[in-house]
């Protein structure tokens, strides 16, 4: 199948373009890119007959890389109830995200090759979209004995993490990283002091205070990073932070990197386009993990995303069902779902024009996927044809019933959002077409 | 008489109450004051509604408080001790509301230990709520009270400088006190060890000190806190013995005020611990027990108020 997207503004987050052209098509992958030419021209110099050709006129709007999320949480094994493989696919497919990179953190953990094999089944046969598992590091995320590494990179999994439990025995945790280095596996980890940040629902700061809630200094996280930063330097291994969220962490950050560590780091999207005053009468849908941090902490992160020093956004997709957070502030769970609203609530920081589109898809697909080394998230010739093609203008409101996940909880309900998912391909095939 | 004005339909905090509702609930709280002080104490302001004490943390005091200012007021008062209900059974807040709200209570005075649980209540049922302490948030009967009582014993409620002592951090007493006599426009000072003193209050407006010593300087009103017996050991302080010869309220430090200044605590008080038994039964000094009696009014007042909001609301509704 051959298919020519025409009229397209393309998005290429390699080589940092924002331009119109046409993209064409082949055996799932991309076989051509072309300024702005006519059809009739593209198809006399490929060889091609117009009948051939599946024409796919983008009216103007701008055709990406699919985005690559690291940190999905979908909720099988164990709630499914809450999310599952069919959900998320149709919420990512909905959203412009064509590979979802799962996380490890359901009940029972994916902590063996027998878990992970029966989710990468559940995946294969129910999600519209491409799945890459992660797998925990320790056993049942207990951060005691390591997980078997060899063996779980060997069903699939792409990545190694206790989402966010610390692994707070610094030796078990320097061992786990030294083993994996000797597999090559990527580890991520949550930056976290854990005394610190123990039973904290807000960060400390003005609003905590006057609201009552239990708070951590955002130096908690900084903490974390400089473990983990010492850890690296120790053992050599391949390390991701999944959310560096306060400002105070970056410069940790920026030595790491300069000092040739293999390090990345991740934000979320909450944390870019949220603060902490959009909890305001106790809203547990704004409880995220880390918590929504303070203004100044959010544009820090954003200059971050900007200059690269962030590598990667994630979603942090989170699905809780209605009961656990309708609870007190305290006691409600943290996380929100995102698949959906990642590209509209990303598209928030093109409109502030803090971020240009090809910045966004660098930190939403070339990053993640060049990190997990997959050929996606790039415009290049021969790189799988999954895309996304929206509208960075249509405005809407959101309302969070039509949803295509499970559960609810996203804070952006009621919301004005600007920037709609008009078509999701994955290996060329449509996977989402929005009706008109 | 012109009708107080006061437009709110829960008291959930001391936040929302703008200063004229704030007075409006002390004027009427002084004819309260008075009513009790008679040898027949009942009024019919509550006649025929129906009031639902829910207490999902222990207490005495308030809640015996709260009892009282209804039954005086002619309501029907129920207790419902939560700890020991269905709560342990694994109800949920909301389901608890729901069931409670099929009850048709007129008035629902609400204790809970996590901060802004009764927000969350009064969203979920019809009729108005009465905020007794949540978690560390609000505890605004407890501030309007200490308002009165400092009105009454220094004939006004503005331009004073007041200290609040102790435990700040955990402390629902002390939010709502600041933000009361913050909106009255007083000088706060927040006098604790670091660890029970959140600097962020520097934020909005308060003065910090570490040092009781300077920090009591001429202050017209020295509020003690209770100081939880959970917290003594180590986690926040050292001891109790160096709690109390730093931060305990003795003569020594009380002759650092004005001469007239008062003492004040929301009990049950820790003698010894934040205060010096003699002081606090000083009664040219200590209004500690007048506190007690300004809550019945207190609370009498606030739940007339609401009663009324919710006579006109429901009315408004029917028609």
């Amino acid at each position: 199948m051959t298919t020519l997207f025409l009229n397209a503004r393309l998005i290429d987050p390699e080589a940092g373009t924002d331009a119109p052209g046409a993209l064409l098509v082949a055996e799932g992958r991309i076989a051509g890119r072309f300024d702005d030419q006519s059809a009739e021209a593209i198809c006399a110099a490929q060889g091609l007959t117009l009948a051939e050709v599946e024409m796919v006129d983008c009216g103007g709007k701008c055709l990406a890389p699919g985005i690559v999320d690291i940190g999905v949480k979908v909720c099988e094994p164990g709630e499914r109830h809450k999310e599952s493989y069919k959900s998320a696919g149709l919420a990512a497919a909905a959203g412009g995200v064509t590979t979802i990179v799962t996380r490890p953190d359901t009940s029972p953990a994916i902590d063996s090759p027998e878990t992970l094999e029966f989710v990468t089944r559940r995946a294969q046969a129910d999600a519209p979209v491409n799945v890459l598992p992660m797998a925990a590091l320790t056993k049942g995320r207990e951060g005691r004995e390591m997980t078997e590494i060899g063996f779980l990179m060997d069903a699939g999994a792409v990545a190694f993490t206790d989402c966010d439990h610390v692994v707070g025995n610094t030796k078990v945790f320097s061992r786990a990283l030294t083993y994996a280095r000797s597999c090559g596996a990527l580890v991520i980890a949550h930056p976290q002091e854990p005394g610190l940040s123990d039973g904290a629902a807000a960060t400390s700061g003005k609003f905590a205070a006057l609201r009552g809630l239990p708070a951590v200094s955002p130096m908690a996280e900084r903490m974390g990073l400089d473990r983990d930063i010492a850890l690296l330097e120790m053992t050599g291994a391949k390390y991701h932070a999944d959310q560096i969220t306060t400002a105070r962490a970056l410069p940790a950050l920026e030595r790491a990197k300069a000092n040739g560590l293999d390090i990345t780091a991740g934000t979320s999207i909450h944390h870019l386009t949220l603060n902490e005053l959009d909890v305001a009468d106790y809203r547990t849908f704004f409880k995220v993990k880390p918590p929504l941090r303070s203004e100044d902490d959010r544009l820090a992160v954003v200059e971050a995303v900007r200059t690269g020093l962030i590598d990667i956004i994630s979603s942090m997709h989170t699905p809780q069902d209605e009961e656990s957070k309708r609870l007190p502030f305290e006691e409600a769970a943290a996380g929100a779902v995102a698949l959906e609203t990642l590209l509209p609530a990303a598209l928030r920081l093109y409109h502030a024009e803090l971020l240009d589109l090809p910045t966004l898809f660098r930190a939403m697909a070339l990053n993640p996927a060049k990190r997990l080394g997959l050929a996606s998230g790039r415009l290049s010739l021969d790189a799988p044809a999954d895309l996304v093609l929206f509208d960075a203008d249509a405005p809407f409101v959101l309302d969070r019933f039509k949803l295509q996940s499970k559960s609810k909880n996203t804070p952006f309900d009621t919301q004005r959002m600007q920037g709609r998912v008009l078509a999701t391909y994955v290996a060329g095939r449509p996977v989402y077409r929005k009706d008109a | 008489m012109q009708p107080p004005s006061f437009d709110q339909p829960h008291l959930l905090g001391i936040e929302p109450l703008r200063p004229h509702e704030i007075t409006a609930i002390l004027d009427l709280a002084e004819d309260y004051v008075a009513l009790n002080r008679q040898t027949e104490k009942h009024s019919e302001a509550l006649a025929g509604l129906t009031q639902i004490n829910m207490f999902f943390e222990n207490s005495t005091r308030t809640q015996a408080s709260f009892e009282l200012a209804g039954k005086r007021l002619g309501a029907d008062v129920m207790n419902m001790a939560m700890q020991a209900s269905s709560v342990k059974k694994g109800e949920t807040l909301i389901d608890t509301a729901l069931t409670l709200n099929a009850m048709h209570p007129d008035l629902l005075v609400v204790r809970h230990p996590h901060s802004g649980a009764v927000d969350l209540l009064a969203q979920k049922v019809n009729c108005a709520v009465l905020n007794a302490g949540d978690g560390k948030h609000e505890h605004p009967t407890q501030a309007l009270l200490d308002a009165l009582t400092i009105r009454r014993a220094k004939g006004r409620l503005h331009r004073l400088n007041i200290a609040i002592c102790g435990d700040i951090a955990h402390s629902r007493v002390a939010r709502s006190n600041l933000i009361l006599l913050g909106k009255m426009e007083n000088r706060i000072r927040l006098i604790g060890p670091p660890t029970l003193v959140p600097q962020q209050f520097a934020e909005f407006g308060a003065e910090i000190y570490d040092d009781m010593r300077e920090g009591l300087k001429d202050v017209d009103v020295v509020m003690m806190l209770r100081l939880q017996k959970e917290r003594m050991d180590g986690g926040f302080i050292p001891s109790e013995r160096e709690y109390y010869h730093r931060y305990g309220l003795d003569a020594d430090k009380l002759a650092l005020a004005k001469p007239d200044a008062i003492v004040m605590h929301p009990g049950p008080m820790n003698r010894g611990v934040e205060i010096d038994g003699q002081i606090a039964d000083d009664i040219t000094r200590s209004v500690i027990q007048e506190q007690v009696e300004m809550g019945v009014a207190v609370r009498m007042a606030a739940m007339d108020l609401l009663a009324r909001n919710l006579r006109k609301a429901r009315a408004a509704q029917a028609s």
